[in-house]
């Protein structure tokens, strides 16, 4: 059913026209043009849809709008606007971290939730809040070493 | 380079404009018929025609892709990018420089020698004349052939050697760039309704329940194809995954029938006189099951039906031949379709792409003027696109009393690893099969050994002692395979490498001591030294103590890059692959961050075929899956990798992309031997294979 649902996109107060049902990732592709968030199973298992809703990391394919309400949702598309977003995109980019590049935003906006909620985490935290995404083109190495790069450089730069 | 052979792509294409186009002010276009595919060939190519131009990378631009204005470089595969397109860009640019300062020299009645050439503009006796290549295009003959001769090639590299960023990633983190984002105005929305097996017939659409259900959707069937389109694409999304409510395939007996295979090829018929006395022997057979692709974005393609001519975007590998089968599939003429280059999410080979083409295309030829796109489900992208070919090796050797390989014989049996688009003259796209029974095809080969091989690919060991090997296809499973990254070298190369450390065990012998006593070729000596040496290998490690270090060393198509690895597993629950170390010869590095991010997650996706992936088949057919039921490596998974490159002076570069899959395979299930004290021989290492080679033991 028709809903009118409101909730901040990448900073923007926006109010979709839509069926309540309708999962985030759809609208977040072809109504707002949002092309960083990607298909990749509909079911949970890759992470490539991944985004931030209210500071957790969350899959697009299967966040209805109607759990939107109120929410505050980070696209990669809203990472460069935010310090831990910017140090994470400069860091991928130091490390050459990712191959064909299709499961990178997910696995950003999972960093992103994590250096947010645990500025100076672990190779083991990092490798857990990763886990659930997957890269078939074995790009893992650097995709860790730039997660690392990212909360040190974000370590430096506060007093 | 000079002087030697023109590449390929040169015969075929030799106007120097086709390669090079100086029409945009201040740019240089750069054209090639090679196609990104997240290897990064883009950036590495672009490196290398600055740096014979004389220009600042973002000075280049390459150009789309674009069958009516790329020049025809066959399939992007086999490693071959950096060799052939590289090698055909460095002397069009080194041509088209040389050509420009020819031009400048009559401008200014100089001597040429007095030029140089700075970031486009030329320079006289080392100050700016005035003239840049743009000024002097005109006076340059773009039809004149690319000779390879009367050239100088850049000396110094500035760009090549350099691990230049990736140009086109930056936008892909935060944004679009791929296929699956294009949108063209009034597009509508397709899925495909796959056939469940081969030949399936499409017995019953309930039209009327689609209706009601899914009002916005529309079903168009043409024979046993089936799509739905809709404006929405949540609308179809929603609809295809309730398929089953509403369609139904039955089976006609005997319509499939398999192709005909060639005759058994014998690769190399071992030695000419008596076989020499061995000591002992082993007659052993290893095997590895169907493996997925499994690129994490599903295919996707769009396509337009206009004005009597047909647009494809398609992430192929090899959009000319594509569009030949295309066109004949639909009754067109081939000047009527055109196929342009997108990228697509990671490619290892000939997956779901080009039989996603063929579904837009088929779609939008019902829906004239309107533009559609197409895109695979997770479950169409595992089980219904070509498979990597299952195959087996059964090696009979034995080692004399001075501890030497005296007898080897290898029989290598594959399902096909050569179905692309055109091959043997037959469509090999899935809907074209779904349109018309009569494009399944008749008879397979495998590809010749001068383009490396497929079943045979790697089928002949790179050591010093007289083989006999012996390469079968059977094609009597209806399963479609075709290439996957590496083709047969990674069974190949893992059936060599067992059974060389089997017979290094029997002669009481270090594998890596074995190995060398059998090899002459230095540079891969030299990487099996090296790696053995990163990896602080003792030779006389402990057997059957849960934790085991192994090696393995192959040179990728026996003419590619040398690649040495030594895996270290830790059995406990699964085997764990802990660690890895890496040591390759690629020759001249072009992108050496490039090269490396190739090799090492062409170690890990290695890694990941051989300790889980195997795709089930019952019957000849396969029940569709997801991740679910395919698990590959994931974060937890994933060794410590150490890589280091040898670069011997003046080494031409080689392709990296696929020399890790075979040495890597194997150096983990000579780890696993020692580890267990047992030797699995049957691929995916996985604890139930574990638990039947303990049990037959």
């Amino acid at each position: 059913m028709a809903a009118t649902v409101s909730f901040q996109l990448n900073g923007r107060a926006v109010a979709p026209e839509a069926d309540g049902d309708t999962p985030l990732l759809f609208l977040l592709r072809n109504q707002f043009g949002l092309k960083a968030t990607r298909f990749g199973c509909g079911n949970e298992d890759c992470g490539a849809c991944v985004v931030d809703i209210d500071g957790h990391a969350r899959h697009a394919c299967t966040t209805p709008l109607v759990a939107l309400a109120g929410a505050q949702v980070t696209t990669a598309e809203g990472l460069p606007a935010h310090p831990i977003g910017a140090a994470l995109l400069a860091a991928f980019a130091q490390e050459h971290a990712g191959q064909c590049g299709y499961c990178l935003s997910g696995i950003l906006m999972a960093a992103f939730a994590l250096l947010r909620a645990n500025p100076a985490p672990n190779r083991a935290s990092i490798v857990a809040a990763l886990d659930g995404h997957l890269c078939r083109c074995g790009a893992h190495g650097g995709i860790l070493r730039a997660v690392e790069r990212a909360a040190a450089s974000l370590a430096a730069a506060t007093p | 380079m000079t002087g030697a052979a023109l590449p390929k792509s040169l015969t075929d294409t030799p106007a120097l404009g086709r390669w090079v186009s100086l029409a945009e002010p201040g740019r240089v276009i750069i054209f090639t018929g090679k196609v990104e595919l997240g290897q990064g060939i883009t950036t590495a190519l672009a490196q290398i025609a600055a740096d014979e131009l004389g220009v600042r990378l973002n000075q280049v631009t390459l150009a789309e892709v674009d069958t009516d204005c790329a020049p025809d470089e066959g399939f992007t595969a086999g490693s071959q990018s950096v060799e052939v397109s590289g090698t055909t860009l460095r002397l069009a640019a080194a041509q088209a420089r040389a050509a420009l300062k020819a031009a400048a020299a009559q401008h200014l009645c100089a001597d040429p020698a007095r030029l140089t050439c700075h970031d486009g503009a030329v320079w006289l006796d080392g100050v700016p004349s005035g003239l840049d290549y743009w000024a002097l295009a005109a006076d340059v003959d773009w039809h004149q052939p690319v000779t390879g001769t009367s050239v100088t090639l850049a000396i110094a590299h500035r760009l090549v050697g350099q691990s230049v960023p990736r140009a086109d990633l930056a936008q892909k983190r935060i944004g679009g760039g791929y296929i699956h984002d294009i949108e063209l105005p009034g597009m509508a929305h397709v899925r495909v309704l796959r056939q469940p097996f081969r030949l399936a017939r499409l017995e019953r659409v309930d039209t009327d329940w689609l209706a009601r259900r899914h009002p916005k959707v529309r079903a168009l069937a043409k024979a046993d194809f089936l799509a739905l389109i809709a404006d929405d694409e949540l609308a179809v999304h929603a609809a295809q995954a309730e398929a089953d409510r509403f369609v139904r395939w039955h089976e006609v007996a005997g319509r499939w029938q398999p192709a005909t295979s060639p005759a058994e090829m014998v690769v190399t018929s071992g030695a000419d006189g008596p076989p020499e006395p061995c000591t002992s022997t082993i007659a052993v057979r290893y095997a590895r099951p169907h493996i997925a692709h499994a690129s994490v974005g599903p295919s996707c393609a769009l396509a337009q039906y206009e004005a009597g001519r047909l647009t494809v975007w398609t992430h192929s590998q090899g959009i000319f031949a594509l569009r030949t089968q295309i066109a004949r599939c639909l009754g067109l003429e081939v000047a009527a379709v055109r196929v342009v280059h997108a990228h697509g999410a990671g490619c290892y080979g000939h997956n779901g792409a080009d039989d996603a083409a063929l579904d837009a295309a088929i779609v939008a030829c019902e829906v004239p003027g309107r533009p559609v796109r197409v895109q695979w489900s997770r479950e169409d992208e595992m089980s219904r696109g070509p498979l990597g070919a299952a195959m087996s090796a059964e090696i009979s050797a034995g080692v004399d009393a001075a501890g030497r390989v005296a007898a080897w014989q290898m029989r290598v049996t594959s399902a096909p690893h050569a179905q692309r688009p055109g091959a043997g003259g037959h469509a090999n796209l899935s809907s074209a099969e779904a349109l018309d029974g009569a494009h399944l095809p008749r008879a397979v080969a495998d590809l010749p050994e001068a383009a490396g091989g497929g079943a045979s690919r790697n089928a002949r060991a790179i050591y010093d002692f007289a083989q006999e090997v012996r390469v079968t296809i059977d094609t009597q499973s209806p399963v479609r395979t075709s290439s996957l990254r590496s083709l047969g070298a990674h069974l190949n190369v893992f059936a060599i490498e067992s059974a060389m450390d089997e017979l290094a065990a029997l002669a009481g012998a270090d594998p890596l001591a074995f190995r060398l006593r059998h090899l002459t070729d230095p540079r891969c000596r030299r990487v099996l030294i090296e790696a053995t040496e990163m990896a602080d290998w003792d030779g006389g490690q402990a057997i059957g103590g849960g934790v085991a270090k192994g090696l393995a060393v192959a040179r990728y198509k026996g003419k590619g890059a040398w690649l040495a690895a030594v895996a270290e597993v830790v059995v406990e629950a699964e085997v764990r692959l802990s660690r890895l170390w890496l040591a390759v010869d690629a020759g001249l590095l072009i992108n050496p961050e490039g090269a490396r991010s190739q090799i090492e997650g062409g170690a890990i996706q290695a890694a990941s075929w051989t300790l889980k992936e195997a795709v089930q088949v019952e019957n000849g057919r396969i029940a569709a899956f997801g991740w679910s039921g395919y698990p590959i490596m994931r974060f937890s998974d994933v060794p410590e990798i150490e890589t280091r490159f040898i670069e011997p002076p003046d080494a031409p570069p080689l392709g990296a992309g696929e020399a890790a899959q075979g040495p890597v395979a194997a150096a983990i299930g000579n780890a696993l031997a020692r580890a267990l004290g047992a030797r699995v021989r049957d691929l995916p290492l996985s604890r139930a294979q574990i638990m039947q080679a303990l049990a037959g033991e």
